[in-house]
């Protein structure tokens, strides 16, 4: 094999002054953890690069494929090495440009030699590689400037380096590197894209899902922990937090008429979010809400339900067309489990006509009648707890019928 | 009769004990409809899932390209019906070959009758289309090529890949490949042979009759026929036979895995059958080649009805067939040996013995050994 090792490229974190070195630590922390399956990695640091070791073929390719969802990444290429002389060189070289199938490319060799014992000096080798390189591809044409391709050569001195393919990362900031945020996940389409976008963002997740059995079925909970542990592919570990929610949602269609029902509804999740998030040492709540989109996103709406809490609401989604939803939906690969079509605690117990200006006070009137808080304060001490990613302990039960 | 040995594979062929005791298995506790929300429902689905991934993996195509079917009959019917008359808008030229099955022809014939314009490749003497005849048959408003893999009369295999290349660089049609013959004999898969369709049947892999795959490389512009509840992405309706899947999936999977093995055996019987049918000169013409399929060996005696040989072979424990089960109660000629242009002496005794993967070396050398006296026999009665 001729791979040796991956070189990252840090994406934004490369301009943050002082908090380059948590950044650094936290994306490499990450990549371990989206790797765990690959045993020990070697990982390299550097101000501005890292490097990760590659011990066989297998594990470059599960590499290659995982590392674009990695945020903090900006681009990272293979690097393959040979021995320290011409012959050896030039064969990698073309190895490597094989790679770049017959389209046109404009390319250049770019050397580096840090082993200055090495006999030809770093214009000699750019020489004697890009002319024995050039002739042998037809779709190839040198261009200094902004080239297509780059080929670098670095003569280190245990081994020659060598690379040309750059492979576009995921961007953003490495998730941890700023803060962490209770995400309501309630198994649509939009609350794991708004997860998603957060999660882009360098926030942390925790997770956060209301649970209205016999109203809605293990089937809904389920998909539930499927979103949950699709977000885990993008760089870290999200712990679900789940809240028995019957007992309230019975408590309200009782007590509060059924056109304002939905936004007490919604008030009395934010409470129950807010709690889990202060034990949790959450900074902020994360929702998919996307203005205008139902009647419970009015602005309006959004007012009433915000005042129970001064906790900052993050809604990465508010002005983004549904369409827009789905399309990332479909690309970070959570729209398939989204579109399941299982009751979940918003779709149960709607009203026919919801108000889409609910009014503050009126709300506040209809709920000063009920005692929530003690079956609030009851759910989030009766939260089951899930850790994704979930080991992979069950063992397959088809596997003998097929 | 003692100890049959069992030579017509090609018909149909004895089910595995591993795809039966998976079909058991199925029946018994995962028999809820897998498109019922229940949790049983989940996890019948599940399982559908996942026998529809593994035929997927096999073709190498993705796991919502692949339909379950009642068979290789419906597969071919569904798919030339399926592309003839949802692409009228490119037009309403059709290509197929002289030699197909009668659930291809026969369909061909009624699309002809509404309308189409449907063409039929000629064979030479060894089964085999021309590709210079594909050619210049090829034009702008060809929308469907429908050509067998490998012919299950007389084991011709066509050159899938080749006409391939060639339907897609010359037009927008679509190319079937009828596969039923040829699955987990020979390779087929969309990303090598490169065709758009692909029609298997579950019983001629030693899986269950009543079962069937219609696979496409990728979505197409399909008319469904079958409609209701909108199972199978909407393309089949019905409710989905899932032990059949599992048991079709799990047979396609043991056939790809044995294929070299059994190839090379298959290889070896077919030459010596060869060798031994050759020698008896003028009485007997092959009409399988040594480039067909291996599994197929299809020979004539000359003058004589094939239903004589099956009787005399019937008598001592061997049973292989006529031409086809499927024409071989009918009294014409069949069309694959018209096809063939073969010599009249020739045109009604043709027999065929097709191997499958319970047969072992000893049914071949009985079977050499019951050819010998069969034709001992018929030279004395012929006189």
């Amino acid at each position: 094999m001729i791979w040796k090792e991956i070189l990252i490229r840090y994406g934004e974190l490369s301009t943050k002054g002082r908090n380059k070195m948590d950044f650094i630590r936290r994306l490499r922390e990450n990549i371990r953890h989206a790797f765990a399956d690959l045993g020990q990695l070697h990982i390299r640091t550097e101000r501005d690069r890292m490097f990760i070791a590659i011990e066989d073929e297998a594990q470059m390719q599960m590499l290659i494929t995982g590392l674009p969802k990695i945020f903090g990444i900006q681009s990272f290429s293979p690097v393959a090495a040979c021995e320290k002389d011409m012959d050896s060189m030039k064969k990698l070289a073309i190895t490597i440009m094989e790679t770049f199938k017959d389209e046109p490319h404009t390319f250049k060799v770019e050397v580096k030699r840090t082993d200055k014992t090495f006999p030809l000096e770093s214009h000699a080798i750019q020489r004697e590689i890009g002319g024995y390189v050039l002739p042998q591809f037809q779709n190839l044409s040198v261009k200094v400037k902004q080239p297509d391709i780059e080929l670098r050569v670095e003569v280190r001195h245990d081994a020659t380096y060598m690379m040309a393919q750059v492979i576009p990362g995921a961007g953003g900031m490495p998730v941890g590197s700023n803060g962490k945020s209770i995400l309501m996940l309630s198994g649509g389409i939009d609350s794991p894209v708004a997860g998603y976008l957060m999660m882009k963002r360098g926030v942390r997740l925790e997770a956060i899902h209301f649970f209205s059995p016999p109203y809605t079925s293990q089937n809904s909970l389920e998909k539930v922990k499927v979103l949950a542990n699709e977000l885990t592919k993008f760089g870290a570990s999200i712990r679900l937090h789940v809240i028995p929610f019957t007992e309230i949602q019975v408590l309200i269609k009782e007590k509060v008429p059924s056109n304002v029902s939905m936004t007490t509804t919604r008030r009395m999740m934010l409470k129950v979010v807010d709690q889990v998030r202060e034990e949790i040492g959450a900074l902020a709540i994360v929702t998919g809400e996307s203005l205008g989109q139902v009647a419970s996103q009015t602005l309006e709406s959004l007012t009433a339900i915000n005042a129970v809490t001064n906790t900052p609401i993050l809604r990465p989604l508010i002005s983004t067309d549904k369409l827009e939803i789905i399309d990332i939906a479909e690309k970070i690969g959570t729209y398939e489990t989204s579109i399941q079509p299982f009751e979940d605690c918003c779709t149960i117990f709607t009203p026919a006509s919801p108000k889409t200006k609910p009014k503050l006070e009126k709300v506040e009137h209809y709920e000063s009648f009920s005692d929530f808080d003690e079956l609030i304060e009851r759910a989030v001490k009766n939260r089951e707890v899930y850790i994704f990613p979930k080991k992979e302990e069950q063992q397959d039960k088809f596997a003998d019928l097929l | 009769m003692v100890n049959t040995i069992y030579l017509d594979n090609s018909a149909t062929t004895k089910p595995l004990k591993e795809v039966m005791q998976a079909f058991m298995v199925v029946n018994e506790q995962y028999y809820a409809n897998p498109a019922s929300i229940h949790a049983m429902g989940v996890e019948a689905n599940d399982l559908l899932i996942r026998a529809r991934e593994q035929v997927a993996d096999i073709l190498q195509t993705e796991a919502k390209n692949v339909l379950f079917t009642s068979g290789g009959t419906e597969s071919n019917n569904a798919a030339i019906f399926g592309i003839a008359r949802s692409n009228t808008h490119i037009g309403k030229h059709i290509l197929t070959t002289e030699i197909e099955h009668p659930s291809v022809l026969e369909t061909m014939k009624q699309l002809e009758k509404e309308g189409y314009d449907v063409e039929y490749l000629r064979v030479d003497r060894r089964g085999v289309i021309s590709l210079d005849e594909l050619r210049t048959k090829i034009r702008k408003e060809t929308i469907l090529v429908s050509i067998m893999h490998v012919n299950n009369e007389m084991g011709a295999i066509q050159p899938i890949k080749e006409a391939a290349k060639m339907i897609h660089e010359m037009s927008r049609a679509a190319f079937h490949v009828d596969a039923v013959q040829s699955f987990g004999k020979l390779a087929i898969s969309f990303k090598e042979e490169g065709p758009d369709c692909i029609s298997i049947s579950g019983h001629k892999i030693h899986g269950f009759k009543g079962s069937g795959v219609l696979a496409f490389r990728k979505p197409i512009r399909w008319q469904p026929f079958a409609l209701g509840g909108g199972q199978e992405f909407g393309m089949r309706s019905g409710t989905v036979a899932v032990p059949q899947a599992v048991a079709l999936a799990k047979a396609a999977r043991l056939a790809v895995e044995t294929m070299n093995e059994r190839s090379n055996k298959y290889r070896q019987w077919h030459d010596e059958i060869r060798t031994q049918l050759e020698s008896y000169g003028e009485a007997v013409h092959v009409l399988s080649t040594p480039q067909g399929a291996a599994h197929i060996v299809s020979f004539s005696v000359r003058d004589l009805k094939g239903e004589v040989i099956i009787n005399a072979m019937q008598k001592r424990g061997v049973i292989v067939s006529t031409s086809s089960a499927c024409s071989s109660k009918q009294t014409k000629t069949s069309h694959v040996v018209e096809a063939l242009h073969l010599d009249e002496h020739y045109k009604k005794g043709v027999i065929r013995l097709s191997f499958g993967a319970h047969n072992t070396i000893e049914d071949i050398e009985n079977f050499k050994q019951v050819l010998a006296e069969v034709m001992l026999e018929l030279k004395g009665e012929k006189k």
